[in-house]
């Protein structure tokens, strides 16, 4: 029987087939769907901000674009995934408000060319994204298949 | 006086920043029945500090579609100030401001959804004029912006912001209804350095 797993913000989890993963109301959030394409082994990070590094005292690591995604690789890892085997599937990254943030300009925008450089820097594919734009979008994502369901208000459901 | 970070917000704190939330929804909600020409009433105000996977949750789930107006604050404190309204009835309460005049259907027009900003404008403008007569404080409330949406997405804005500093926001919470169908809330969340100034315009030892 397959159950879906929930990850909630600032929060990362694996996922295993026929299992899904998903993550509720992602705004300015990015969600970031890995996959090992040959043993589909799955992950999915639900991250707030760009950097780690800029900030002091913190303590979890899924927050960021940069150690959240090395974490999941690391988890995925010991569940058997290889690096070079895997690929990756980006949604969220939305200007919720215009002019909504003070300290965090474009806070979206900003995570999502955080997510795509330290991907690039691990040499991860994208196969596919959703991001930017003003909406929150609700993510399901099915390692079995490499699916990735995305749902907004108003919208009609997509796969990517 | 050492940096009051948000494990110091004790209860004795949290008494206080309830007194405030009860204040300033009180103020808007004086302004809200005035201009709906009917009775509004308010829960108790709630101060929560929140893990931020909790934060989706705190107003009914993460996939609940909210009306959001979301204001900057500025001047001597800063935050955000967010008014939410849930879908059918912020549709409700903009059809009553339109003298009857709303769109019957579900979607929101242009000039509902401008109403519905006016509206949250006004409100949210007396809440913080309540707390700054109250501390003495000069808050500068931004122009508002709406967006129908998500309450997780809606509330990842104001929790991004306390990303910053740690791994919780804490919210200043006020639920108001009236007997058919409104439902909404005001949520202040200042920033982590303007909880002192609020403590110590208020006379508290922080």
């Amino acid at each position: 029987m397959s159950e879906i797993i929930k990850v909630g913000m600032a929060d990362l989890k694996t996922c295993l087939p026929p299992n899904g993963i998903t993550t509720l109301g992602l705004g300015s959030c990015v969600g970031i769907a890995l996959r090992d394409k040959n043993n589909k082994v799955g992950g999915l990070a639900h991250i707030m901000l760009p950097d780690s590094t800029v900030i002091a005292n913190q303590t979890n690591v899924a927050k960021f674009a940069d150690t959240g995604i090395m974490e999941l690789l690391k988890q995925m890892e010991k569940l058997g995934a290889v690096k070079r085997n895997i690929v990756v599937k980006i949604a969220g990254g939305a200007t919720m408000f215009a002019m909504s943030s003070r300290t965090n300009l474009n806070v979206g925008e900003r995570n999502v060319e955080a997510v795509k450089a330290k991907l690039k820097e691990l040499g991860i594919p994208i196969l596919a994204e959703d991001t930017g734009l003003n909406y929150g979008r609700t993510v399901i994502f099915y390692p079995e298949t490499g699916d990735y369901v995305i749902k907004a208000v108003g919208k009609p459901e997509k796969v990517i | 006086m050492s940096d009051l970070t948000l494990s110091d917000v004790t209860q004795n704190y949290y008494d206080v920043l309830r007194e405030i939330g009860n204040i300033g929804a009180g103020n808007a909600m004086t302004a809200l029945s005035q201009m709906l020409g009917c009775k509004i009433d308010m829960g108790v105000p709630q101060v929560d500090l929140l893990d931020f996977s909790d934060v989706g949750t705190a107003i009914g789930g993460e996939e609940q579609i909210m009306v959001g107006v979301f204001l900057g604050v500025e001047g001597d404190i800063t935050g955000s100030m967010l008014f939410l309204v849930e879908q059918k009835s912020a549709k409700y309460l903009i059809n009553k401001v339109m003298m009857g005049m709303g769109d019957p259907g579900e979607e929101f027009t242009e000039m509902e959804l401008s109403a519905m900003q006016e509206v949250g404008n006004i409100i949210t403008g007396a809440y913080l004029n309540s707390l700054s007569t109250l501390t003495n404080l000069k808050i500068y409330p931004s122009p508002p912006a709406l967006t129908v949406d998500m309450a997780g997405a809606i509330l990842s804005v104001p929790a991004i912001e306390f990303g910053i500093y740690g791994d919780q926001i804490l919210m200043i919470q006020s639920k108001f209804f009236d007997e058919v169908q409104i439902d909404g809330y005001f949520i202040l969340v200042p920033d982590v350095e303007s909880y002192k100034k609020i403590l110590t315009s208020l006379g508290l030892p922080v």
